[in-house]
């Protein structure tokens, strides 16, 4: 009797034990997503709405470093699809705007104006010019990255697409998709690619 | 970038004289530091290191000092349309108990069955006690140039009694895991226009933002190093800043839109980083760049 007792305990508790443990490890997901949507508020040009993930920010963040393979190449074909290549086929601008343009980290936030262009942000996480000695270490080091890799038209092509959107190339990477979420303008990416491939770039110099 | 940390400081003239000393040292700490990286960039002394020995020139006097003592004023003043002084206010450890209370926080409360960290505790008491409206507190949730903000003051002197004592935030009661386990989430969810999670500049060793050193808050000695120091008092600005203006600004340069003040969202990832600062010794107010 007593021992009938004890089963039925334990039976009773692994049943209670497991079942929200369960619906605990689902329910956190979209408790986080519920908290997010409901707890931030529009700041001058950084609206509410900007919380709100897309397909590739909602896997990122859900797989963290243990991204799948597969989804990750499915991902990046999804995201090079999407990638609007320059409509006269050139990828070449001038490399003096695109250093300026890469010096910016302005651009984006709640303090930023409308009005005011989005910058490159290049030196926050980068090595470009052998000149700037304040550059981050976040990204790689592109110093010399055309000298290292030529200027044909094949690496100007990649080096565009990777500005415009970086995760066509590596799915979660940390780098922003500057052309794919409006941030620069097709002339402000060929302007970056020039700052890069241009051999009288103090990129290559 | 040196130069955008030295430039504020032509402007402050309304700074007290202690926080232009500093940052006349800092500033000139730190352009040796840029003249040295000109002459020779390897083998050199990096900025964390030029503030470490700033941090120690005026260890005898930080000039948060004075916003923990304007919080003490605060704290024991009789304030609101209830007529009543904060000395009553249960931060976790009792009534009226401050020592060590910011050790412990984040936390779960009974009375408002909700997790709560320092700042939002405070407004619980601010308006159950003293009956001050919660839109006014959030009002002014800052300091700035010309107004010192009443919660951030109470925060200050409310952090700067746990002082010397270790981290020991509780992840017993389930709201308190649960909160622990958001706010793990919160940290590496990515959203806005540039895709970036607290993750993308927090959740990498030994890198850096131009010349910013940045900790890696998913290691352990990292992320406690960097708990321990806030609230901190910040040269660049001539002001004394809580941790929940610490998540504000990481947000903002996240290109987020901007988290409701002690709002949920706040409060877990708080917890997340709290819990991992656990075990180690308490610094704050401390200071910043």
């Amino acid at each position: 009797m007593m021992n009938a007792k004890y089963m039925l305990g334990v039976a009773l508790t692994t049943v209670v034990m497991t079942a929200p443990v369960e619906a605990g490890t689902v329910d956190l997901d979209a408790k986080t997503i519920e908290i997010i949507k409901r707890d931030f508020q529009d700041k001058g040009i950084a609206k509410a709405d900007r919380v709100n993930q897309d397909e590739l920010q909602a896997t990122c963040s859900k797989y963290v470093d243990k991204l799948p393979d597969k989804i990750k190449s499915q991902l990046e074909a999804g995201q090079m699809k999407s990638i609007k290549w320059p409509s006269d086929g050139k990828y070449i601008g001038d490399w003096k705007a695109g250093e300026i343009l890469a010096q910016s980290g302005k651009g984006m936030t709640w303090s930023d104006k409308a009005d005011e262009p989005a910058g490159g942000n290049c030196y926050n996480c980068h090595q470009l010019s052998s000149k700037e000695i304040a550059y981050g270490t976040i990204g790689p080091s592109l110093l010399h990255y055309g000298k290292t890799r030529g200027n044909g038209v094949d690496i100007q092509r990649y080096t565009y697409g990777r500005v415009y959107n970086a995760k066509a190339y590596s799915a979660c990477a940390n780098m922003p998709r500057f052309g794919h979420m409006g941030i620069l303008t097709e002339a402000q990416i060929k302007d970056l690619v020039a700052l890069l491939l241009d051999p009288e770039s103090p990129v290559n110099k | 970038m040196e130069i955008a940390i030295i430039s504020p400081s032509l402007s402050w003239g309304e700074q007290m004289n202690i926080s232009k000393v500093s940052t006349i040292i800092l500033v000139s700490a730190l352009m040796t530091n840029y003249s040295s990286h000109v002459i020779a960039a390897e083998g050199d002394v990096s900025d964390s290191e030029r503030i470490a020995q700033y941090r120690e020139m005026i260890s005898d006097g930080n000039p948060a000092d004075f916003d923990e003592m304007a919080g003490e004023e605060l704290w024991k003043k009789v304030a609101g349309p209830k007529q009543a002084s904060l000395e009553k206010c249960d931060l976790g450890k009792g009534a009226g108990v401050v020592k060590g209370a910011y050790a412990e926080l984040p936390r779960y409360f009974k009375d408002t069955d909700k997790v709560q960290d320092l700042e939002s505790r405070l407004m619980t008491c601010m308006t159950t006690m003293q009956g001050i409206p919660e839109a006014e507190i959030i009002s002014h949730p800052f300091n700035t140039e010309k107004n010192k903000s009443d919660i951030t003051e109470l925060a200050t002197y409310v952090v700067g009694q746990s002082k010397g004592i270790k981290m020991a935030v509780s992840i017993d009661h389930p709201k308190e895991k649960e909160a622990y386990e958001i706010g793990k989430r919160i940290f590496d969810y990515r959203a806005g226009p540039y895709d970036f999670a607290c993750s993308t500049c927090h959740g990498t060793s030994h890198v850096r933002i131009r010349m910013q050193d940045l900790a890696n808050l998913k290691v352990k000695k990292d992320a406690q190093a960097a708990y321990v120091s806030w609230p901190a008092y910040r040269v660049s600005q001539g002001l004394t800043r809580s941790f929940q203006w610490r998540l504000n600004d990481c947000f903002r340069q996240q290109r987020f839109p901007e988290p409701k003040f002690a709002s949920e969202v706040t409060v877990d990832l708080t917890m997340f980083l709290a819990v991992s600062a656990n075990g180690a010794e308490y610094a704050g107010p401390g200071l910043k760049r």
